[in-house]
C-alpha cells in the first residue's frame, strides 16, 4: 500500500484558540503526482503544508510520508526524509549572495553536520551551484546579494534550494504569488521542468487557475479549513460548490482571460 | 593546505610583531600582550555576533579562563603557563557545553540578558568566596613556559600570546568560511531556512557557542598570566560590555579587526584617562554611537571600504 | 516565626523597591521596544538630585520631613522630565526601528556618556541625604523594628503600580499605548501618532526611573556606578516577570525580592547571585517570563 501512497493525512485538524484552520482532512498522493490546491485566503491552505512539514503540530490527526508516521517531527528530520517545501514569501539568506544561499544547500544536503575547517565553498559544489544556476536561468544574479534580486528570482531559488536535496516529494506555497504575470509561466515552466527531471511528486498551492490548469492532474479545493472537492481539474472546477465559494466568477473570469491570451 | 592573502599577511604581521618585540619599551611590549589577550577574548564575541547573537557576558569565559590559571598556580601547584591555559580552556568549554544546552534556546536581547546573568551569578559567587580573596581577587602565582618561573615573564608572555592570537587568528579565519561558520551567518540572517534545509540551528549555535567560549577563556588566562592577578571584576557586566565595545569598534569584517580594534581601545584608554580622568567612559559612548551611525561595519571597514573602491 | 515575617518584611520592602527600578524600563519596553541600558543612569542622575536637593533643604540644620519627602518627589519628576526630554528628543529619536538589540547598545553608549556626565555635575565624593529616612524614625512590630521609611516605599510602589495601571487599562491614552504595544503598524494607520507616544512614554520611563533613585537616596550614599549596579537587578526583574508587562514586573518583583530576603536570612553566602539564578530558573521553564507572551513567525 505504501508503495502507491507518498503522503496520506487521516482526520487532520488545527484550531488557532476559535479558528479551525484545518477541520478533518483526509488527503491520499500517489508518487509521481502533480497536485493543485486551491482556495481562497486563510482556506487553510499553508496551515496544511506547514503541518506537514512540521512546522505546526496538528490538534489532531495523523500525517504518513512513506507509510511513516510524521506527526511531532521536526521540520529538518522531515526534509530529510525527503519532503521538502518551498514558502509563499522566499525564505532565503538576505545578505548572502545568490550562489552562497546555493552552497549552503548543496552542503546541507551532503550531510547534516558542517565541518568546523574545511572551507565550505570547494570547486565541486560551486561548479554544481553553476549548474542549478542555469537550469534555473539565474545565472545573472549569481554573485548578487539576495536583497538586490527581483521577486522572481527569489521565489526561484527559493525553490531550487528545497530540490537540491532531492525530495521524494516538494510542497510549493504560491510559488508564482509576487511574480508578474508575463513572469508565472516561465518560473512554473522552470520548476516544472526540474521536478519532471528527479520525478519528484509535487504539490502546488495557486491562486491562478490557469497557472492551475496547465500542470496539475489533481485539484484539492479548500474552503474554511476544509476539502470540499478533490478530484480532475475538469471535474472540480465546474464544481457548483467550487464555483460558489473558490473560484468565484472566475469561470466566466477564466475564459475571458483565456480568449485575451489566446 | 593552500594560504590564502589573509593567511599569509597574518604570517606576516605575526613575524613582524615579533621582531618589533625586540626592540619596544617595556610597557608597550605589556599593552600590545593585554590587547592581544584581549582581542582573543573579542572573538569570542565576535563569533557570536556573525550567528546574530549578542553576548553581554562573555566576561564569564574571560574570567573562568583567568581564575582557573590562578587557581591552578595556587591550589594545584601548576605552575606551568601551557598547563594553566589548558586547564582554562578545558574549564570554559565544559561550562559551556553545560549553558549552552539553555543558551541556544533564546535569541536577541533574552540570550544577551541570559548570558550577562550568568556572568554575575558568577561575579555572585566569587565576591562571596572568601578563599579566593572575595573582591580584591588574587595574585596569579610564578609560571614559566613549562616550569617555572621564567627568567624574563614579560617576554615570555608576549610570545606565547603573540602564538596563541596568531594560531586562532588562523583557525577563525578558516573557521568563517567552513561549513559551521558559514550556516553560522545563515542562522543569523534566517533560522527557519537553515531548518528547512535539514540542518539544527541548535546545534549549529551551540557548536559556535562552545567554541567562542574557548577562545575567550584562552584571552583571559593570557591576561592573567600578564597582569599577574585576577578578580571578580572580570565577570563583571562592564567588562563584557567593554568587550561588545571592542567587539562593535573592530567590526566583522576581519579576522584582524578585534585585535586592531582592542589595541586601539587600550592605547586611547591608556591616555584618556591620564588626560580626562573623569571623561573615558563619555569618549566611549560618543565613540560607540558615532561607529553605530557612521561605520555600522566597525573600523574595519574603513580598510575594506578602500579595497572595494580600487576594484571598481 | 518571627524570621519568616523577618523574611516576609524585607522582601516586600525589597521588591518594592525593585518594582520601583524596574517599572519604567519595563513601560518604556512594552512601547517602544528599547530595552533601555541607561535606565540605571536615571535612577542615578535621580538620586543625585533628591541627595543635593535634601542637602540644601536641610543645610540649616533643621526641615520637616514631610515637606523633604514631598521634595524627593518633585525633584524626581523635574529631573525625570528634564532628562528625558533631551535624550529622547535629542537622540533617541533617530534610531527608532533599528534592531532591537542595537537599541541595547545604543543606550549602553548612553549609559557610558551618562556616567561621565554625572561625574562631571556632581563629583566622585558621596552625596548624603539620610534626614528623611532619620526623621521618619522606626516602628516596631511583632518585635521587629523597622524603618518607616522602607515601609512607606511599599506604599509607593503599590501607588506607583496602581497608577500605572489605571492610566494604561482605564484612560484614553492607555488605551493608544496599548494599541501602540499590540500593534504598532496597525495603530499607526489608524491615526495614532506613534512619534508622541513614544515621547510620553520615554518621558514616563524616565521619571520612573529619576523617581526611584530620588526615594532610594535617604537610604544610601550616593556614589558613581550605583546606576551601573540597579540597572541589571532591574533586567532580572522584568525578564522574570516578561519584557514589556506592568504585572510580571510586580510578580518579578516580588518573587525576587523574596528570594532574596530568603536568602539574606537563611543562605546569606547566595544573596548576591540569587536574583540572577532565579531570573535563569524562571527563563528555564518559561522563557518569555511570567506574564509574556510569544509570537510564533508566520512562514
Amino acid at each position: 500500500m505504501s508503495a502507491s501512497i507518498i503522503l496520506e493525512t487521516r482526520g487532520l485538524c488545527k484550531t488557532f484558540g476559535a479558528v479551525t484552520a484545518a477541520k478533518d482532512l483526509h488527503v491520499t498522493i500517489a508518487p509521481g503526482e502533480v497536485v493543485g490546491v486551491i482556495g481562497s485566503n486563510g482556506a487553510g491552505k499553508t496551515t496544511f503544508i506547514n503541518m506537514v512539514t512540521g512546522y505546526l503540530e496538528p490538534s489532531s490527526g495523523e500525517i504518513l510520508f512513506n507509510g511513516k508516521s510524521i506527526v511531532g517531527t521536526v521540520p529538518r528530520a522531515i526534509t530529510r526524509m525527503g519532503l521538502a517545501r518551498s514558502f509563499q514569501v522566499a525564505q532565503l539568506f538576505p545578505e548572502l549572495s545568490v550562489l552562497d544561499n546555493l552552497i549552503i544547500a548543496l552542503a546541507a544536503a551532503e550531510s547534516p553536520r558542517p565541518s568546523f575547517f574545511r572551507p565550505l565553498r570547494t570547486r565541486a559544489r560551486e561548479a554544481r551551484a553553476d549548474a542549478i544556476l542555469e537550469e534555473f536561468r539565474l545565472t545573472a544574479f549569481r554573485d548578487a546579494r539576495v536583497t538586490a534580486v527581483p521577486q522572481g528570482a527569489r521565489k526561484l531559488v527559493d525553490i531550487a534550494m528545497a530540490l537540491i536535496g532531492e525530495p521524494k516529494m516538494l510542497l510549493l506555497d504560491e510559488p508564482t504569488s509576487g511574480v508578474s504575470v508575463d513572469e508565472k509561466n516561465a518560473l512554473m515552466d522552470t520548476v516544472m521542468a526540474a521536478v519532471r527531471h528527479h520525478g519528484t511528486t509535487v504539490l502546488f498551492v495557486e491562486h491562478d487557475m490557469d497557472v492551475v490548469r496547465r500542470y496539475v492532474s489533481r485539484i484539492l479545493a479548500f474552503y474554511s479549513g476544509e476539502i470540499i472537492a478533490d478530484g480532475t481539474p475538469d471535474h472540480v472546477l465546474a464544481d457548483a460548490k467550487v464555483r460558489e465559494l473558490v473560484t468565484g466568477h472566475a469561470a466566466d473570469g477564466h475564459s475571458a482571460r483565456k480568449g485575451a491570451s489566446a | 593546505m593552500r594560504f590564502d592573502k589573509t593567511e599569509i599577511a597574518l604570517l606576516g604581521v605575526g613575524v613582524a610583531l615579533a621582531i618589533s618585540g625586540l626592540l619596544a619599551p617595556g610597557w608597550l611590549i605589556f599593552l600590545l600582550t593585554v590587547a592581544l589577550a584581549k582581542g582573543l577574548v573579542v572573538q569570542g564575541v565576535v563569533m557570536q555576533m556573525r550567528a546574530g547573537m549578542v553576548s553581554f557576558g562573555q566576561g564569564l569565559f574571560y574570567c573562568v579562563g583567568g581564575y582557573a590559571v590562578g587557581m591552578g598556580g595556587q591550589f594545584l601547584g601548576v605552575s606551568s603557563a601551557v598547563l594553566l591555559l589548558v586547564l582554562g580552556v578545558a574549564a570554559a568549554a565544559v561550562l559551556a557545553m553545560v549553558l549552552g544546552l539553555l543558551l541556544t534556546r533564546y535569541r536577541e536581547i533574552f540570550f544577551a540578558m541570559l548570558s550577562l546573568a550568568f556572568s554575575m551569578i558568577l561575579y555572585g559567587v566569587l565576591v562571596k568566596g572568601q578563599a579566593l580573596g572575595s573582591t580584591d581577587g588574587f595574585n596569579v602565582h610564578s609560571w614559566g613556559l613549562f616550569s617555572g618561573p621564567a627568567s624574563n615573564p614579560t617576554m615570555t608572555i608576549f610570545y606565547l600570546t603573540l602564538a596563541c592570537a596568531a594560531v586562532v587568528a588562523f583557525f577563525l579565519h578558516r573557521y568563517t568560511r567552513s561549513g559551521v561558520g558559514v550556516v553560522c551567518e545563515a542562522t543569523r540572517e534566517n533560522e527557519v531556512r537553515v531548518e528547512y534545509l535539514g540542518l539544527s540551528p541548535r546545534w549549529i549555535l551551540y557548536a559556535n557557542y562552545v567554541v567562542a567560549a574557548v577562545v575567550s577563556a584562552l584571552g583571559g588566562g593570557l591576561t592573567a598570566l600578564a597582569a599577574g592577578h585576577v578578580d571578580p571584576e572580570m565577570a563583571y557586566w562592564t567588562t563584557s560590555g567593554e568587550f561588545v565595545f571592542i567587539a562593535i569598534l573592530g567590526g566583522t569584517g576581519s579576522v584582524f579587526a578585534p585585535f586592531l580594534a582592542a589595541l586601539v581601545f587600550a592605547l586611547v584608554r591608556t591616555y584618556a584617562i591620564e588626560l580626562v580622568p573623569n571623561g573615558w567612559q563619555m569618549i566611549l559612548g560618543i565613540t560607540l554611537l558615532v561607529i553605530i551611525v557612521f561605520l555600522p561595519k566597525g573600523l574595519w571597514s574603513l580598510f575594506s571600504r578602500k579595497k572595494e573602491g580600487a576594484h571598481s | 516565626m518571627q524570621s519568616l515575617f523577618a523574611v516576609f518584611i524585607d522582601g516586600a520592602i525589597y521588591a518594592s523597591w525593585l518594582f520601583l527600578v524596574a517599572a519604567g524600563l519595563t513601560v518604556i519596553y512594552g512601547v517602544m521596544r528599547i530595552l533601555n541600558m541607561a535606565h540605571g543612569s536615571f535612577y542615578a542622575i535621580g538620586a543625585y538630585s533628591a541627595a543635593s536637593m535634601i542637602g540644601w533643604y536641610f543645610a540649616d540644620g533643621s526641615g520637616n520631613a514631610w515637606v523633604s519627602f514631598l521634595l524627593l518627589i518633585v525633584c524626581a519628576l523635574a529631573a525625570g522630565l528634564v532628562v528625558g526630554t533631551i535624550i529622547e528628543r535629542g537622540l533617541l529619536r533617530y534610531m527608532y526601528g533599528r534592531d532591537e538589540i542595537l537599541m541595547v547598545i545604543i543606550t549602553y553608549a548612553l549609559l557610558l556618556i551618562l556616567e561621565d556626565v554625572m561625574k562631571i555635575v556632581w563629583g566622585v565624593s558621596p552625596y548624603f541625604a539620610y534626614q528623611p529616612y532619620t526623621a521618619l524614625g522606626r516602628v516596631s512590630m511583632m518585635g521587629l523594628k523597622m524603618s518607616t521609611y522602607d515601609l512607606m516605599l511599599i506604599g509607593v510602589a503599590i501607588v506607583v503600580g496602581g497608577a500605572l495601571y489605571a492610566w494604561l487599562e482605564r484612560t484614553t491614552l492607555g488605551k493608544i499605548l496599548r494599541a501602540v504595544i499590540h500593534d504598532r503598524e496597525v495603530a499607526s494607520a489608524m491615526g495614532v501618532n506613534v512619534a508622541k507616544m513614544f515621547t510620553i512614554t520615554f518621558l514616563v520611563g524616565a521619571t520612573l526611573g529619576t523617581l526611584a533613585g530620588a526615594l532610594t537616596a535617604p537610604a544610601i550614599s550616593v556614589v558613581p556606578g550605583i546606576g551601573v549596579e540597579v540597572i541589571v537587578l532591574a533586567f532580572a526583574v522584568v525578564v522574570v516577570g516578561g519584557l514589556g508587562s506592568i504585572e510580571g514586573a510586580a510578580a518579578g518583583a516580588l518573587l525576587v525580592g523574596l528570594c532574596r530576603a530568603a536568602a539574606v536570612h537563611y543562605a546569606p553566602e547566595f544573596e548576591l547571585f540569587v536574583i540572577y539564578g532565579v531570573m535563569s530558573l524562571v527563563l528555564a521553564v518559561r522563557p518569555q517570563g511570567l506574564f509574556g507572551r510569544t509570537l510564533a513567525r508566520k512562514i
